[in-house]
């Protein structure tokens, strides 16, 4: 069990998501930076699919009833235990009763928490998944609040005294580039701007009034070829909307199914876990790719963390 | 009918669109291309997802051999959306009656709306609920109803201002679209009434009251046989 002594801005319990029910207006939700959570998940033993926590900009203080290993991947977290400080994309053995105090997120948006046993929380349409929209799933359809205790997958770990932190790490480039940012690839939508690369010419801001629904940009407005009324159509995460005051939207895991605004262009797959982490006020490039890049990208990710998966297993002895 | 066009909605998913306006013949076709491709039992397929005259296909690229999925997915779905048979029975659609207890406090709006069409409340509610509706797609929330059918008459803008509470299972008109709220929530179409019947419930089996493509119809119900516990909408 894990009692939640402080929220943080917005931690929510998350998988990969749900699928198999958009025809019904459910939308898929899940962990918007689906590698950091796998990788979070492989590497405390989880299947990569476990349900864990995803912490955004501001994380919480959390105490632990039983000796747990935990990870900690995605945006780079101020983490500690007992003044410790705990560094993030390895396993990580803590005491029993010990409290895990994270801080902000010092760059990325979205950091993730994995326990070994997974969050045990009801399987709401086959996914543990927060919708917080639509108010199910995940720990009560809604972010943690303090009081809150979560219960963890039952797994036995032998106590310890102090944190046991390992000197390896996994390195998540090129699949995160918190570091770096690079170009967000794009595949055409639709909808055609004028001039025809207005949406890749400039580097756009990401506004406050941004969530796990969009991310709403901010630049040079944007006019549209044809800008007659559209019927509405169905949508996927990574769509880039334009509606009429010419502000780009890009739909996340949790937007609507359905949208009525002109699309512009669809961010490839493999590359929402970068837009995931992409903070309010800094800026994002897009740039065109064919479906070949695509697929290239989608398959090397893939690769990678089957890579990733290996190596854990033989650092953990499990190969 | 036409084929669809067919384009890319990223690279998670393929659309066929059959036209650009919501009419009941290529909605219905939507329904029966989107039954076809399930019966399929395509490996691949994760999602279908129905909209007025368009259909996305959602596919798991990684459960395609070769180095273009996409060109997959669209063989296939071309292949299969040609194959239908032009003569298809769309009448086999099941049909749901909703029972709606109309205006008092159910339906706050009804007296504007009958104004606005020039006609009595009894007759606004006898022309709604005389319509055999068609369920063009599921969206906006989780079971939320987009509806074909609607009489014009009965046509009415939105609220100037929209309602910041709305109770679960009213309802509405907005502009030429009727529709149900499945849930309590914001919402600025003028309502006319209200149904106890829970349009979406994600811990039951079927989660969702309605399917894309089923047929549906009001049923006028005496305003104390809603049942206690039913708050008015503020």
């Amino acid at each position: 069990m894990i009692d939640v002594l402080g929220s943080g801005l917005q931690t929510t319990v998350q998988d990969l998501g749900r699928f198999r029910h958009r025809h019904l207006g459910v939308g898929t939700a899940g962990a918007l930076d689906a590698v950091s959570l796998r990788v979070a998940n492989l590497l405390v033993g989880n299947a990569e699919g476990a349900a864990a926590l995803e912490i955004t900009l501001q994380g919480p203080r959390l105490r632990m009833h039983g000796a747990a290993r935990i990870a900690i991947t995605g945006a780079d977290i101020d983490a500690h235990v007992d003044g410790v400080a705990l560094p993030g994309w390895r396993p990580i053995d803590l005491p029993a009763g010990c409290e895990l105090a994270f801080g902000p997120c010092r760059r990325g948006a979205r950091a993730y928490l994995a326990i070994a046993g997974g969050v045990a929380v009801e399987s709401i349409l086959d996914s543990a998944s927060t919708d917080l929209r639509a108010g199910f799933g995940g720990f009560d359809g809604r972010a943690l609040a303090t009081g809150d205790v979560l219960a963890i997958g039952a797994t036995s770990l032998p106590d310890i005294d102090a944190p046991a932190i390992p000197k390896w790490w996994i390195d998540p480039h090129p699949d995160l580039d918190l570091a770096h940012a690079r170009p967000i690839r794009m595949l055409p939508g639709h909808d055609h701007v004028v001039p025809s690369d207005a949406l890749v010419a400039q580097a756009w801001r990401v506004t406050a009034h941004s969530n796990r629904q969009g991310l709403r940009m901010q630049g040079e407005p944007l006019r549209l070829a044809d800008a007659r009324d559209r019927l509405s159509e169905p949508v996927a995460p990574g769509t880039v909307q334009l509606p009429p005051d010419g502000q780009p939207i890009v739909l996340l895991g949790e937007a609507q199914t359905i949208g009525g605004y002109p699309r512009i262009g669809h961010v490839i797959a493999a590359d929402l876990p970068r837009l995931a982490q992409r903070r309010p006020g800094e800026f994002v490039q897009f740039e065109w790719v064919d479906a070949a890049a695509a697929h290239a990208a989608a398959c090397a990710q893939r690769h990678r963390l089957t890579r990733i998966g290996l190596a854990i297993a033989q650092r953990r002895g499990d190969a | 009918m036409l084929p669809p066009t067919l384009e890319s909605l990223g690279d998670q998913a393929l659309l066929l669109r059959w036209g650009e306006v919501a009419d009941a013949d290529s909605n219905r076709r939507v329904h029966e291309v989107a039954a076809k491709l399930r019966e399929a039992a395509l490996p691949w397929l994760v999602d279908c997802v129905p909209a007025y005259a368009s259909l996305a296909v959602f596919f798991d690229a990684a459960a395609i051999r070769g180095s273009d999925p996409l060109a997959v997915v669209r063989e296939r779905v071309a292949a299969i959306a040609a194959s239908m048979d032009a003569s298809q029975d769309a009448a086999t659609a099941r049909l749901v009656e909703i029972p709606v207890a109309y205006g008092s406090e159910h339906g706050p709006d009804l007296d504007d709306v009958a104004n606005a069409s020039g006609l009595t409340t009894a007759q606004v509610v006898e022309r709604h609920a005389q319509v055999e509706y068609l369920v063009a797609m599921l969206g906006f929330s989780p079971g939320f109803p987009y509806l074909l059918g609607l009489d014009p008459q009965l046509a009415v803008p939105r609220l100037a201002t929209p309602r910041t509470r709305v109770a679960a299972g009213s309802v509405g008109i907005g502009g030429a679209q009727t529709g149900v709220y499945p849930n309590e929530g914001p919402g600025g179409w003028r309502l006319i009434g209200r149904t106890t019947l829970a349009l979406f419930d994600a811990r039951r089996e079927p989660p969702s009251l309605l399917l894309p493509g089923d047929r549906v119809r009001f049923v006028p119900i005496d305003a104390p046989a809603l049942g206690a516990g039913a708050k008015a909408p503020r």
